[in-house]
């Protein structure tokens, strides 16, 4: 019982202390491709190539006043950037990141929690953060705010629910609503070679997930939540100091965790499939597994940077009738598609 | 004293703490939200009882929908229409009353209850498989019944409301 709850906080403290990082170099990154987009230099003076620009960005917002509007509701406008950036911080609980590792003689399993319904808890810590935005935007007690709080909102609602019917796809194949098993079902290989990742197995079902993902985690196209030339900054325009800098903070920690899902339902998660012909077994194997993973949602976090550089905004009408009139649509005809498939297979 | 009995106690403290808000909060704004720490708590205790499934569940379709909704209808109320939403003390003798009848009533259910404890060595089961076969078959009826309750009032809702637009 101790032991395990030992080394559960040693996963949870490593676990937030690679999200942190990671997301300061996503900033980074983030700066570098956009400049790179837009034909320019970015930050490039502090440190070498400009890669402490982000730390010392954490530690301006660190120093600066707190201000909270004197209207503002104060416990609520506190409240808010903890929700957000708890929510956004637990998702990563249940992603496994590799299979096991021995270490000092225990095996590891390498996700915090092994829980057997992994993708349920997902969706549901993804509609709590709702709530963040919803209310920093109400209790801000300023039309721009609430504006913003109340559109993320409806896009939040109106897109969980093509996310999560596109996931039923993924569901029908693997049999199992645990992350690892997915992840198993998907090492092995199709006929010609091709890895049996969900992505092949279920195309359309990729689609309607990585459009509802950037959704979901209001990045362009479909940040209308702070649209900056129409709402200020949207939800968080009266936040400042370290309470802005949690909401930026858990926006890119949704934006690690939404690859590193799309990686792991989609994209074959860390399963390392030649472990065989290197002759790797045990931790190699498992530093293998880590490697792949990492490897791949690093690719996925471009993807998602490129495009915001790449695509405009949707209008609002725009992307409400995308997410009611085209994806869903197309999420439900993919998910009946692959039971009737699945159900003929197993009639046959 | 046992893990497991300190979490209990944590859980039910939220749960009952939010529950009071929810009840003697004047502001309704503070009521919707503490309604959210009271599921959650529910939700903690459903962990706790091994109940993964409904635990998730409930924190999906309360918490993630129906809640979501209630704050939002709340929320754009007051602040749009300025209405002051407040909940006040009205009929206090039959309310008393009653109260105190259904208390009455709970203390022995839960004095009477046989109370089941798990086995010390108890392997905790996959839940959801077996709440699909039970909704799909022993309870397909009153499943199937109860959505289409939930579909008559979806078709009410949007008869009312857009009513006013026909003319």
């Amino acid at each position: 019982m101790f032991e395990t709850a030992i080394i559960a906080g040693a996963k949870i403290v490593l676990t937030l202390i690679t999200l942190l990082t990671l997301v300061v170099l996503t900033v980074y990154t983030e700066r570098r491709v956009s400049a790179f987009v837009q034909d320019r230099v970015g930050p490039n003076r502090v440190g070498p190539k400009g890669l402490l620009q982000a730390v010392a960005d954490v530690v301006k917002l660190l120093m600066k006043e707190d201000i909270v509007p004197k209207n503002a509701n104060k416990p609520i406008h506190d409240l808010a950037p903890m929700i957000s950036i708890g929510v956004a911080m637990s998702t990563f609980a249940v992603i496994p990141i590799g299979s096991t590792m021995t270490l000092f003689g225990r095996q590891i399993d390498m996700m915090i929690a092994d829980v057997n319904i992994g993708i349920l808890y997902i969706l549901a810590l993804t509609s709590m953060g709702v709530y963040g935005i919803t209310l920093a935007g109400w209790s801000s007690n300023n039309k721009y705010s609430l504006l913003g709080g109340l559109r993320s909102s409806a896009q939040l609602i109106s897109y969980e629910l093509s996310m999560g019917v596109s996931i039923i796809g993924v569901l029908l194949i693997s049999g199992s609503l645990e992350l690892d098993e997915i992840v198993g079902k998907q090492a092995a290989t199709l006929w010609g070679g091709i890895p049996a990742w969900n992505v092949f197995l279920q195309p359309v079902a990729f689609v309607t997930f990585v459009v509802a993902a950037f959704a979901e985690t209001n990045r362009l196209p479909f940040d209308l939540p702070e649209a900056e030339p129409e709402l200020v900054g949207g939800y968080h325009t009266e936040y400042s100091g370290l309470k802005f800098g949690l909401f930026m903070l858990s926006e890119y920690v949704n934006m690690i965790v939404a690859s590193a899902i799309i990686v792991t339902l989609f994209l074959g998660g860390y399963a390392f499939p030649w472990g065989e012909q290197f002759g790797l077994s045990g931790n190699s194997l498992a530093v293998a597994e880590v490697l792949t993973f990492c490897v791949k949602t690093g690719l996925v976090m471009f993807f998602i940077i490129m495009i915001r550089w790449t695509l405009p905004r949707f209008r609002y009408d725009q992307l409400m009738r995308l997410g009611w009139k085209v994806m869903l649509p197309i999420a439900l005809a993919n998910l009946v598609v692959t039971a009737s498939i699945l159900a003929l297979m197993n009639w046959a | 004293m046992e893990l497991t009995t300190i979490v209990f106690y944590v859980f039910a403290a939220i749960t009952l703490i939010a529950g009071a808000i929810v009840v003697f909060s004047r502001s309704i704004v503070y009521s919707a939200f503490a309604l959210l720490f009271a599921f959650f708590g529910v939700a903690g205790l459903y962990v706790l009882l091994m109940a993964d499934f409904l635990a998730v569940t409930q924190l999906m379709i309360y918490v993630g929908a129906i809640l979501v909704l209630l704050i939002f209808g709340v929320m754009l109320t007051t602040r749009v229409i300025d209405v002051q939403m407040r909940t006040g003390t009205i009929h206090v003798l039959p309310a008393l009353l009653i109260v105190a009848a259904l208390a009455g009533v709970l203390v022995h259910v839960l004095v009477s209850t046989d109370w089941k404890v798990l086995p010390e060595l108890f392997t905790p089961e996959e839940t959801a498989p077996q709440i699909g076969t039970a909704l799909l078959t022993t309870y397909v009826l009153p499943f199937e019944v109860a959505s289409v309750i939930l579909l008559v009032a979806l078709i009410g809702a949007a008869m009312i409301a857009r009513r006013e637009r026909k003319v």
